[in-house]
């Protein structure tokens, strides 16, 4: 089919997996992919706006009322990303445009990094790895390595018990761990023990796994006293948000020795990192990539791609969204 | 009890090292350069030897030492002691079983999500600064996915019930099928390396299992494929899976053991598809006071003339 008769999806971002997508559905979609320094406007001197009835976009995106307007046509919006607080879902509402987001597709893959960085820090493993590629280690006994701490049969404590959560706790259900939450509701159909207050947790668990989205009650959630509750032996992960901990508290505690170690994919101003984590061997550092796997890509462009063949030939969306008010 | 020599022939746990000295005359073979000389002057005195599990009791040590009631290891693996030479002459030996299981069976998880999520080589990639450079590439998801393991005793079944956890589907390679077990049984390593992603050694080292991690092995597990070995390094031909590695035969490794420890293969430095650590299977505080407890728990029980608590011989 020649492209100017293929359905139009305008890009926005590009989202990440945009570049393993676009081969995959390009003899079925016309992709019209903005260039970062040109604006919307400008695209729509070439696409008529009433032609594009479909919006692909990245989680940075802001798919806002203004950009709405340009695109009066628009009956569609996916977004790769689970969250969908940079769309205004309420004008989608208004204009009748249906979105779509990842839903739980990262899940998965997003719960074992938070395991993936609990067992690091507790057990010392980057740590001991790069221990051992250090030039002149054959000079250091085996022997002379910290021993870490015991995961299995711990208590731990989840910060926002939704889908990642739920992973999490099966997960660490299997290395015998006792699994304590808090979350913004009690789960009535959850028999983990729920505790309304973050430094109750803190003060019951050995360490705290941050899996919740940030929203302005989960803005530094975890802050200094949580972080003294948790205590000198105890350990923080974070693959959430960098906003949900109060990273200077959490660089102090960490310095003065108030807290046994962190693990944390995320930080609170990307791809910055507080210099004195990088010297430190207690802190496990990854650079925002919890969700990342080929795997988790290519079922994401599986996604996308059945949602917008779904969109154009009028059938049901799969992760739909619909504001909840 | 403080007139009974105890040799202790490799470094423990502090705690440990510092109750033996309390409770017993302790030698420490390291207060010898010349092992002869600890022969000559105090062979009379030794009646039990502490080890673990890279240094415990050969035949020549054993035969050295005479008045040698017990050989009780700081380890639960005892290829480093002559068992047959302990079992000919009357001479005991404990090790320390239960104590670590989960311990151990923790870090081969851990060591599988390190190598297959790229952690460690995340952790440097962001300490280098390449972060401000851009995204790290694409990793290899775990849950899911099929996970191979040699040796279902106490250490595998641990490993295999995290490893369900993560939704894998779980096959196993033992002397014997285990006829009340729900996994898959493959007769040969061969045969499970062809059919797994992640094979995960979990047996005791002994004639039978030496290098059972060999080339036909390591091919049959393939580029996609990924070997954990938490057991001994004589279980895997190291230098033909230094060569599958260098070669991309093999998809990674993760490694808490060595052939020829503390030898690490230099060419191992510079992949980034290994994870490499100095033996810590069970290298945590809490473990190594329960292990520490049951080695003096067992020679206690010994010198009493009590049932030993965790016999082997």
């Amino acid at each position: 089919m020649a492209e100017e008769a293929l359905p139009k999806v305008l890009v926005l971002g590009p989202p990440t997996c945009f570049s393993t997508l676009e081969p995959l559905y390009s003899h079925k979609f016309h992709f019209l992919n903005p260039n970062p320094n040109s604006t919307l406007q400008h695209l729509m001197r070439f696409h008529h706006p009433s032609s594009i009835r479909a919006l692909l976009c990245a989680a940075n995106c802001s798919v806002s009322a203004d950009v709405l307007r340009l695109l009066p046509s628009l009956r569609l919006v996916l977004t790769t990303s689970a969250g969908t607080d940079h769309i205004d879902l309420r004008e989608c509402r208004r204009r009748r445009i249906q979105v779509a987001a990842a839903g739980g597709i990262f899940s998965e893959d997003v719960a074992d990094a938070a395991v993936a960085l609990l067992l690091d820090v507790m057990r010392k493993i980057s740590a001991a790895d790069r221990y051992l590629r250090t030039p002149n280690h054959g000079n250091r006994r085996w022997d002379f390595f910290t021993l870490g701490s015991k995961l299995s049969g711990k208590r731990i404590g989840i910060v926002g018990l939704g889908s990642i959560g739920m992973e999490v706790a099966k997960r660490l259900e299997s290395f015998g761990c006792i699994i304590l939450y808090t979350s913004k509701h009690k789960k009535a159909t959850v028999s983990y023990p729920f505790y309304s207050s973050v430094v109750q947790l803190a003060t019951t668990c050995d360490a705290l796994v941050a899996c919740c989205a940030l929203n302005e009650q989960t803005k530094r959630i975890i802050n200094r006293e949580v972080i003294l509750a948790l205590g000198k032996g105890g350990f923080i992960v974070n693959v959430g948000r960098g906003g949900l901990i109060d990273e200077k508290e959490l660089v102090k505690c960490l310095m003065e020795g108030e807290i046994g170690g962190a693990g944390l994919d995320v930080f609170e101003n990307e791809p910055h990192v507080p210099r004195e984590l990088l010297q430190m061997n207690n802190v496990v550092l990854s650079p925002h990539c919890a969700a990342f796997t080929v795997e988790a890509s290519m079922d994401l462009c599986g996604l996308v791609g059945g949602n917008l063949e779904a969109f154009f030939s009028n059938r049901p969306l799969t992760n739909s969204v619909t504001l909840v008010e | 009890m403080g007139t009974i020599g105890v040799l202790l022939v490799a470094r423990v746990l502090p705690y440990l090292e510092q109750e033996l000295d309390k409770r017993y005359k302790l030698f420490r073979i390291w207060d010898y350069p010349q092992k002869a000389q600890l022969l000559t002057q105090h062979a009379a005195a030794i009646r039990a030897v502490v080890g673990n599990s890279n240094d415990g009791a050969d035949a020549d040590l054993i035969d050295a030492l005479p008045k040698l009631e017990i050989v009780s290891s700081f380890s639960v693996g005892v290829d480093k002691i002559d068992l047959e030479k302990c079992r000919a002459k009357g001479i005991r030996v404990t090790n320390t079983p239960d104590v670590l299981t989960d311990e151990v069976a923790d870090l081969a998880i851990g060591l599988t999500l390190a190598l297959l999520r790229r952690i460690c080589e995340c952790d440097r990639y962001v300490r280098s600064g390449n972060w401000k450079k851009g995204d790290y590439k694409l990793t290899t998801k775990f849950s899911g996915k099929t996970v191979g393991i040699i040796g279902l005793g106490r250490i595998g079944q641990a490993i295999a019930k995290r490893a369900e956890g993560f939704n894998c589907s779980i096959c196993y390679y033992s002397r014997t099928e285990k006829r009340d077990s729900n996994y898959k049984y493959y007769p040969s390593v061969v045969e499970l390396a062809s059919n797994c992603e992640i094979l995960i050694v979990a047996c005791p080292l002994t004639d039978e299992t030496h290098h059972i991690i060999n080339r036909e092995v390591i091919n049959a597990l393939g580029p996609k494929g990924f070997l954990i070995n938490i057991g001994r390094g004589k279980h895997v031909d190291e230098a033909e899976l230094v060569s599958a590695l260098q070669e991309g035969r093999l998809g990674g490794a993760g490694l808490d053991v060595f052939e020829d420890e503390p030898v690490v293969p230099e060419e191992l430095f510079g992949l980034e598809n290994v994870v490499l650590l100095p033996h810590v299977g069970s290298a945590t505080v809490e473990t190594r006071t329960d292990m520490a407890d049951l080695v003096l728990g067992n020679l206690e029980a010994h010198f009493l003339g009590k049932p030993l608590l965790t016999p082997l011989v």
